[in-house]
């Protein structure tokens, strides 16, 4: 694993992708870290340490979030590269495509209320055991803003055992104060789930936005823990 | 020349939100006796002619692959010559 000056993100760009900008500016300008745009087209990721699938609204979320993004050309590289042990996360639009293409379990559905929800959430970290949460403490507490309609993730009962017994689930909506209860949930999410990664740990999705809250500035800087994660290296 | 018709709609298991809010409006509005409202995705294309069977068998191909999310969701598929 290069060092944190060293390390590369690519950033996959869809039609309709919306957070690339602020993730490129939260890597580069935050953390110091490369990071370059990668066109959906193109099909060569080589010399990227970590890929990113960034939120918007790929294809316009036309038929169901993630689900055209997922036959881009440039996923067959990124589903390569995951076989491979690569870094994969999914913020958002990204958590959603990554689903839809098989390199997580489950699926997403439209919020229970059926409203788009953009607000300040607070999620908790239940694993440090993935290269994206290994810099946090396990139960902290993340103030951490998101953004969608379709963030209601459903799992079938064998699907979400497996998670349960393998440490997947790796973000929970929760209280300021660390409780995972049913008023935390912001849109009906199974057992609160906001972030799961596979059961190889290299591949993350997660619905709250880590770019947007990188700078103090911003109103929260809890995002920085992730970034920091991956580029404190193995 | 075929016509194809898919209806997607989430699978019984699965809570339809939506639906049930739409159940909900229609009780107020007076319409009792309303049960199990579901609400889906009505998709229809024209497709060059073949056998039937096979058209039927390309485009649940396409439901299981693009269409419908075979984790949630279920397919309907109606062809007509």
């Amino acid at each position: 694993m290069p060092t944190a000056t060293k390390m590369r993100f690519g950033i996959v760009v869809f039609p309709g992708s919306n957070c690339e900008t602020d993730t490129w500016h939260a890597l580069r300008d935050g953390m110091g870290a490369q990071a370059d745009y990668i066109w959906h087209e193109d099909t060569d990721i080589s010399g990227c340490d970590c890929i990113i699938l960034p939120g918007g609204f790929s294809y316009g979320d036309y038929l169901r979030t993630g689900a055209v993004a997922r036959f881009s050309p440039v996923m067959g590289a990124v589903s390569d590269f995951a076989a491979r042990g690569g870094l994969v996360l999914g913020i958002c639009n990204g958590f959603q495509i990554l689903l839809e293409a098989g390199l997580l379990p489950g699926a997403m559905m439209r919020n229970v209320g059926q409203t788009f929800v953009c607000r300040w959430v607070n999620v908790r970290v239940e694993t440090t055991d993935t290269p994206y949460t290994r810099a946090l403490a396990k139960g902290a507490v993340l103030r951490i803003p998101i953004a969608h309609g379709e963030g209601n993730y459903y799992a079938d009962e064998a699907t979400l055992q497996e998670l349960r017994r393998n440490d997947q689930i790796v973000f929970r909506y929760c209280t300021a104060a660390g409780e995972v209860t049913p008023e935390a949930n912001p849109n009906g999410s199974l057992e609160n789930i906001a972030g799961l990664c596979n059961r190889e740990r290299n591949v993350m999705g997660m619905m709250p936005h880590p770019e947007r809250c990188t700078d103090a500035l911003l109103g929260s800087a809890d995002g920085r823990g992730i970034w920091e994660s991956l580029l404190g290296g193995r | 020349m075929a016509k194809a018709r898919v209806i997607i709609t989430l699978k019984r298991t699965i809570m339809d939100a939506q639906g049930q809010t739409v159940e909900k409006a229609l009780s107020k509005l007076g319409y009792q006796g309303v049960r199990n409202l579901r609400i889906g995705k009505y998709l229809e294309m024209d497709l060059d002619g073949g056998p039937r069977e096979e058209l039927r068998m390309q485009v649940e191909e396409m439901c299981r692959r693009l269409l419908a999310n075979p984790i949630i969701e279920d397919y309907r598929v109606e062809i007509e010559d």
